[in-house]
């Protein structure tokens, strides 16, 4: 009586020992297995690594040549990690490198550049953070009109506005000055910002917004209460677009200033293309890793974040 | 009118050139039960968020309280609102949304302590007041949104089917638990669903809704048993009530609906006004008002074949070719018919309804 033996063994928590059924046991089992190296992964694979040594080459290039001293570099191995390391170069181009008359290196674009992003980041975030909810929760009357003329100013080429904003600025008597730049870039970053905002406070539920007001909260608490505390994802992400896109500005740099508040990205240009003297390779090379070390460090330190923020836009908007 | 709670006149609403509510009058009697009751899109949570004021109507006027609340804030008409989504802010604790609106409206603390702990007692919510929302289950977050209208200690629940987003067990159970929670606070309560089991369990009264109009309004067992017209017929009741369409014919002193070759008497009909020979109408039965094998008389019997069986338990469903058409049955679950069976049906016209094929009204 088998049966009986192997019921009693069960009751037992013992594991009965059961005729194995052959055809069970034999054929596929379980996971499935998957070989390393498929020409799926390979392909795969191969496409990643080329195309992460497209870019990563340069760079390469860039941090060695700055560690090098002139003599090595006239050597012409630009692949070659250098012999000998020095950090002078870096230090030249951040205190004593020289733009056109004065020779106090990078420093001063660099803390011009901070002077420039830093407001007109908050600024423009508050101001289009707003914006995108008054758009997207309180429809008011010409809402639509107001946001396609929004939208259409962000396909104007800038080059026809510089010069009317060139007069705007001087009647303010703002031109050449920080603030005026400031303005200005708040005012470019408002069509894209405001854009941004307005769809994820739209994807936001509606009866989130309703619940608010049946509760009694008005324009004010439900931005600063409710949808602020929600909305961090899209802040970061406006964040990380204003920060490297004002700090890589050039146009609006050279355009809006006085050559004492030009920010970094034109003074890296203006020592990169001074003529007088040797080309310094090494000096360029760090002056322009340094003025690349914002945006890179923000990408870095908010990247996973930009990715989960324009995901949860994607999403919900 | 000493009694009635929320009055809504004339109101009507629309968006650019639809219309969504159409010169709508309603009036809910202070503690009543009303459920706005439709398919998607006929305007019932419209209705509801004007009353609520979360739209602005077009036209009309909206009491609460007898106060003229047309132009109102939402805060200041009072009301309480649970939404079908919970919409519960997802970054405050469930104590902190239920308290909320009071520390909007700066009630003081120990008035707001005592209010939330009060919700919190009643909802039996309790030991979820310091975990968010995302920690809560539906059940318990719609618990919590419930709560959130109760706090504010008002004259009337607003609810946007509330009940939609839970499984069906818990459905049934918070089901009974807004019911209980009715008879205890005596509130008046005005619930938006397309459940018609919800509308049938809940509501004092129903208002069936269809394109922005009130097509009947009245006691669940009323638009169950004496539906104003064809679509109230039709929307109430699943299965779905059994239509026929034919011709009345006067013959003897009896009356007689004529569909597709197959004569249904219908002498015993309650009809409101006397039969015009040669109407076209409907007449609508009820499943569960149609015997199997058991005649009532032979003047009221129909040969039938069973096509289809569905048992569900308590009750077991046929499905039949009578005149041309497919009907259903509902018999005691214990009787099993046979696909093919042969049956002999009769049909209970005392508890019928025969509509006008052209005005689609109860005759």
């Amino acid at each position: 009586m088998p049966e009986i033996v192997a019921f009693n063994a069960i009751a037992a928590g013992i594991e009965p020992e059961a005729e194995k059924d052959p055809v069970a046991l034999s054929g596929p089992w379980g996971r499935k297995p998957r070989r390393a190296l498929s020409p799926r992964n390979i392909i795969i694979y191969g496409t990643l690594i080329v195309v992460a040594l497209y870019y990563l080459l340069p760079l390469y290039v860039m941090v060695m040549t700055s560690l090098k001293g002139m003599p090595e570099i006239r050597l012409g191995n630009i692949f070659a990690p250098p012999l000998e390391i020095t950090f002078e170069p870096w230090a030249k181009a951040w205190s004593s490198a020289c733009t056109g008359l004065n020779c106090d290196g990078l420093s001063r674009g660099f803390w011009n550049s901070v002077r420039i992003t830093v407001p007109s980041t908050i600024v423009s975030i508050a101001i289009a953070s707003v914006n995108g909810y008054a758009l997207a929760n309180w429809r008011f009357k010409g809402a639509d009109l107001f946001f396609t003329i929004l939208i259409v100013g962000a396909f104007i080429p800038y080059q026809v506005m510089i010069y009317p904003i060139v007069i705007v600025l001087r009647e303010l008597g703002v031109y050449g000055s920080l603030t005026g730049l400031i303005i200005v870039h708040t005012i470019f970053g408002m069509p894209i910002l405001t854009l941004l905002f307005r769809n994820y406070f739209a994807g936001l539920p509606e009866e989130l917004f309703k619940a608010a007001r049946v509760d009694g909260a008005g324009f004010w608490t439900i931005y600063f209460r409710i949808m602020l505390p929600m909305s961090m994802p899209i802040f970061v992400v406006a964040m990380i677009l204003q920060v490297t896109g004002i700090w890589n500005d050039f146009l609006f740099g050279v355009v809006f200033t006085r050559p004492e508040y030009y920010p970094m990205t034109v003074q890296l240009n203006n020592i990169v293309n001074s003529v007088q003297g040797v080309k310094e390779y090494n000096v360029n090379m760090a002056a322009t890793i340094l003025t690349g070390a914002v945006p890179l460090i923000v990408y870095f330190v908010s990247g996973r974040l930009f990715v989960r923020g324009i995901a949860a836009g994607a999403v919900k908007g | 009118m000493e009694n009635v709670s929320v009055s809504v006149k004339d109101l009507s609403l629309s968006f650019g050139a639809v219309t969504v509510l159409d010169t709508l009058n309603l009036d809910i009697k202070d503690g009543e039960f009303l459920v706005l009751l439709g398919s998607s899109g006929c305007g019932k949570s419209t209705l509801l968020n004007c009353i609520a004021g979360l739209l602005d109507v077009s036209e009309g006027q909206i009491f609460i309280k007898n106060k003229n609340v047309t132009w109102e804030e939402p805060k200041d008409r009072g009301i309480g609102m649970v939404f079908q989504s919970y919409a519960l802010y997802p970054q405050m604790s469930v104590e902190k949304n239920l308290s909320f609106g009071l520390k909007v409206a700066k009630v003081e603390k120990a008035e707001i302590d005592k209010r939330v702990s009060r919700a919190a007692e009643i909802l039996q919510i309790q030991p979820l007041l310091k975990r968010k929302p995302a920690e809560l289950s539906g059940g318990q977050r719609q618990r919590v949104a419930i709560g959130r209208a109760l706090v504010r200690d008002v004259d009337v629940f607003l609810f946007d089917e509330p009940l939609s987003n839970l499984d069906a067990k818990l459905r049934s159970e918070l089901r009974v638990e807004i019911k209980r929670l009715h008879q205890s606070l005596k509130n008046t309560m005005i619930y938006v669903t397309h459940d018609q089991i919800e509308a049938l369990t809940l509501a004092d009264r129903i208002a069936v809704m269809k394109s922005g109009v009130i097509q009947q309004l009245a006691d669940p067992m009323t638009i169950y048993n004496a539906p104003e017209n064809l679509f109230v017929a039709g929307f109430i009741g699943s299965p779905s009530m059994n239509f026929f369409r034919g011709e009345l014919q006067l013959r003897d002193e009896r009356a007689f609906v004529h569909a597709n070759g197959v004569d249904f008497d219908v002498s015993a009909y309650p009809s409101r006004g006397p039969f015009r020979d040669g109407q076209k109408v409907v007449l609508g039965v009820r499943p569960e008002h149609v015997r199997v094998d058991e005649a009532l008389s032979r003047q009221l019997s129909h040969q039938a074949v069973v096509d289809i069986e569905e048992p569900m338990g308590a009750d077991n469903l046929l499905w039949l070719k009578l005149a041309g058409q497919s009907m259903s049955v509902r018999i005691a679950g214990q009787r099993r018919y046979k696909p093919g069976t042969a049956v002999t049906l009769s049909f209970d016209m005392a508890v019928a309804s025969i509509f006008d094929a052209v005005s689609e009204n109860r005759l």
